[in-house]
């Protein structure tokens, strides 16, 4: 076993309530190429960010060379040898390479000195690793692939043995992408360490020597990457969850209640979301969207349910169409009958420093029952907000408590019985058990599953492949911003899996 | 509850940490008076003296209040919908412009009670249409609300220097100012309270544009907390994405609450134009505009707060300015340094002494801690 280059002891780090990262154990061996690969929110990100020094860890010991080391700052890190290039580049756009490369190197008071050396230094690196890059160009006018490269040289510049790189391709045409496994295999043979964190599964089976797997905070696995297969890597990212399976009869669909045809999105980025993505959602029947966080599916809802604006295609409610192109109004939907529980309930779904109450009328704060000309009617809503809070067993039963205070399954419920109690032929689900504890969880599926059998269309997406089966009678498999795949609800968490991880049909019967 | 970030007891939330504030804030400008060479205790006197001890004093003090009310609470509504307006200078001066229109139509014609609710409407309209093309330029173009409603306080000083220049002013005065009202634009002194509680108050400003100030606190309170609009403003200023999931406008929202905001920094210009001047000059605004936004911090956009943190500020100038008769070595400037304090310690290090206080109280009674945490509505 070679020596180690970061060794990381139970690492613990939590923000407030949330623990990003519980007990993590990790070793890395020198001169390797080391995944680290999880779900987004999974905690890769807080960890290499500790060990970068942005954050501290509340526990836990880091060792870099077998020697501890105390990591506060970045300078810290830099000083140790650790390297990080960032998944949005911290460059300054109108300086030119080589100013960015001695940004904070800069040495002495001129410039001129701490130049000349970082261009011949520059010279050497590039030989070296063959990374051409024109030290003078500005770093606006080089194209992302390139401006990655000043990052990596950056580091190395500052004289980096282990460089951990977060999500490096995420902005990266494919030969583009490419390219940098190339470099990064040249320094791995110069005996440099690398750390690569990423959620595609391609990217660690091309390139790494070991892979780690984290999940909600936790190390779950690490693998040698020769060893283990995508579909055992797709399996332990997701995770099967201990999941009580809730009574429900066969489905009765009846007419389509929504239509989604040809629908694309791209993210404030440009980058396209959902691609060309096409499904039906009938009366009695619950749809499931199984998939990786991150391949498209919030943005999918978010454009049907009127928050985002989609490219192109068309979605049709009631055999109307819903105007998601243009001026598609949550508002409006509603009135029309489409009930939206968003993904994040903190930001989207409640008002978190709201009275619970307040939080009970959001989005129907214009329907006349809560209404007495321009005031609210405080009575009403209250009074309606005691008999949800009852209905859904909601916790504490104090209509006037800041909807803070409510714990995360409670605050769920609150969201649930606004969009439901309101009755509406459609409901949009985004991660319906998210941060809710297992006694919720149960009573929240009954609960959609009670809205399928009085006849509504009811949509869910979940990262939770356990909850995706145990809820749809037909589960669409989302990858890269298309729809991959359709199979029944006793489809095999094998072969989801496999359809996630974006495995083509052939490859997974081989 | 083991954070420290525990809920506080209403009461100390409200009552204990501004008052520590405050106190700080006071022993800092005492060691500034000491500095002077001057008895820091006699000071604070003085100064408590000059704006309570008498009749005519407070009288003085609710007078400016009044400016700092409604600059306060034009702040407060827009801080609410998460807009920082800072322009409430320029909204009043150009407010007091609508005012003057009205009282130089009108005064000759008709009682103030008429000419009062006209001019109302129209300090209120001018300031809201002064803050409207900055509100247009957030709503639809992006551009930052900080920035465009503070260049609009230049604009409105360069206008106002115009209007008071050439149209409005009198033919052959030298002054860049209007010709005084009559008595139909004059507004009634509310001097006759302090008579009712046995107080001589001979001459003060304070007019009836004080129970105005407490009534539009009252219709603000319930604007923003039990109306429709209200609710929406407030789900905006929390949260952006709640609003648009909500299927709220945000540009709706946006154009509103800057044109009740600026309508209300328009208001302020009643109380010196119509209340005690009567006449529209260049110098009725004085600084009100900005001391709103402090006000507004300090009262914590709530309306009552926003009354009580202009009264004290009320206090700060009555009282500074006596402090200065009978202190020649502190200056007006000095006072000003005083002013800052109390905002720098009031408003900006707000949450100062808070972990302390937290930690004291965690200590001392847990249970008022829990207690505070499942009444905190």
């Amino acid at each position: 076993m070679p020596e180690a280059a970061i060794q990381l002891i139970g690492i613990n780090k939590s923000f407030g309530p949330v623990h990003a990262n519980r007990d993590i154990n990790l070793e890395v061996p020198k001169g390797t190429i080391h995944g680290i690969i999880g779900e987004n929110g999974a905690g890769k990100s807080t960890l290499m960010s500790i060990l970068y020094g942005f954050y501290q860890a509340d526990s836990g010991e880091i060792k870099v060379n077998g020697k501890t080391a105390s990591i506060k700052t970045p300078n810290d890190a830099i000083a140790v040898g650790i390297g990080m290039v960032h998944q949005h580049f911290m460059l300054v756009d109108n300086f030119s390479v080589l100013e960015n490369i001695i940004l904070g190197a800069e040495g002495e008071a001129l410039l001129k000195s701490s130049i000349a050396k970082a261009r011949s230094e520059l010279t050497r690196l590039e030989h070296e690793y063959g990374l051409e890059v024109d030290p003078d160009a500005l770093i606006e006018e080089l194209p992302v692939g390139l401006q990655q490269r000043v990052e990596i040289l950056k580091a190395l510049y500052r004289g980096a043995d282990i460089l951990i790189l977060d999500e490096p391709t995420g902005v990266l045409t494919p030969p583009e992408a490419d390219h940098l496994f190339r470099i990064l295999k040249m320094l791995k043979d110069e005996g440099k360490t690398v750390v690569l964190i990423t959620h595609k599964l391609r990217e660690i089976m091309a390139i790494t020597d070991n892979v780690s797997v984290m999940r909600q905070g936790t190390m779950v696995a690490t693998r040698k990457t020769s060893e283990t297969t995508v579909g055992e890597l797709a399996e332990l990212m997701v995770g099967r969850r201990v999941l009580l399976r809730v009574e429900k009869g066969e489905a009765k669909p009846g007419a389509v209640k929504l239509s989604v045809k040809n629908l694309t999105v791209k993210d404030s980025r440009k980058v396209t979301m959902v691609d060309d993505v096409s499904f039906d959602i009938h009366a009695g029947e619950i749809v499931g969207i199984a998939g990786v966080a991150g391949n498209g599916q919030s943005e999918l809802i978010e454009a049907i349910s009127g928050i985002r604006r989609a490219v192109s295609g068309s979605v049709m409610l009631d055999s109307k169409p819903i105007d998601v192109v243009g001026i598609a109004d949550p508002g409006e939907l509603r009135d029309r009958g489409l009930a939206h529980v968003p993904e994040d309930r903190h930001h989207v779904g409640l008002v978190l420093p709201f009275e619970e109450n307040e939080n009970s009328i959001l989005g129907y704060h214009d329907k006349p029952q809560y209404l007495k000309g321009a005031f609210l009617d405080l009575d009403a809503i209250v009074e309606d907000a005691k008999a949800k809070i009852a209905a859904y067993d909601i916790r504490p039963t104090n209509p006037h408590l800041k909807t803070a205070n409510f714990s995360g399954g409670n605050q769920q419920k609150i969201v649930l019985a606004r969009e439901m109690e309101q009755d509406p032929g459609v409901l949009i689900v985004g991660q319906p058990t998210r941060g809710v504890d297992v006694g919720a969880i149960e009573f929240i599926h009954k609960r959609l599953i009670a809205m399928r059998d009085a006849g509504k269309a009811v949509l869910v997406i979940s990262v939770e492949l356990d909850e995706i089966r145990s809820l749809s009678d037909r589960i669409l498999v989302m990858f890269a911003g298309r729809i991959v795949g359709e199979r029944g609800s006793d489809a095999t968490e094998g072969e989801l899996g496999l359809l996630m991880a974006g495995v083509e049909q052939k490859e997974a019967a081989e | 509850m083991s954070t420290p970030f525990a809920k506080l007891p209403r009461w100390v939330d409200y009552g204990v940490i501004p008052v520590v504030n405050l106190l700080m804030a006071f022993i800092v400008a005492g060691i500034v008076v000491l500095l002077v060479g001057e008895n820091p205790l006699r000071a604070a006197w003085a100064m408590i003296d000059g704006a309570f001890g008498s009749g005519r004093n407070i009288a003085y003090t609710l007078y400016f209040a009044t400016f700092f009310i409604f600059t306060g609470l034009a702040v407060a509504v827009a801080l609410h919908a998460g807009l920082f307006n800072i322009g409430g200078e320029g909204q009043a001066f150009v407010g007091g412009l609508g005012v003057g229109i009205v009282a130089l139509a009108l005064d000759r014609y008709v009682p103030w009670y008429i000419t009062f609710p006209v001019a109302i409407a129209a300090a209120a309209l001018f300031g809201a249409l002064w803050a409207l093309i900055p509100a247009y330029l957030q709503a639809y173009r992006g551009s930052h609300i900080v920035i465009t409603t503070i260049m609009f306080n230049y604009i409105a000083g360069s206008l106002m220097v115009f209007m008071l220049n050439n149209p409005l002013k009198p033919l052959g005065s030298m002054a860049p100012q209007t010709r005084m009202f009559e008595a139909g634009a004059q507004l009634p002194k509310l001097n006759w309270i302090f008579g009712l509680l046995g107080m001589q108050v001979r001459s003060s400003p304070l007019n009836i544009t004080f129970l105005l100030a407490l009534v539009t606190a009252f219709l603000i309170w319930l604007l923003i907390w039990r109306t429709r609009f209200g609710y929406e403003l407030r789900t905006l200023g929390h949260s952006p994405k709640a609003a648009r999931y909500a299927g709220m406008s945000e540009k709706r929202i946006v154009i509103i609450t800057m044109l009740i905001s600026g309508g209300l920094a328009g208001m302020m210009a009643l109380n010196p134009v119509m209340g005690d001047q009567h006449n529209v000059s260049l110098d009725f605004v004085a600084g009100a505009g900005f001391v709103g936004i402090a006000v507004a911090l300090i009262g914590r956009g709530h309306p009552a707060g926003i009354v009580v943190a202009a009264i004290l500020f009320g206090a700060l100038y009555q009282g500074g300015t006596e402090l200065s008769f009978q202190m020649p070595d502190i200056t007006r400037d000095m006072i000003v340094i005083i002013q800052g304090l109390v905002i720098l310690f009031a408003g900006a290090l707000e949450h100062m002494f808070r972990p302390w206080i937290q930690t004291l109280f965690a200590t001392l009674s847990p249970k008022s801690m829990n207690l505070g945490v499942a009444k905190g509505a």
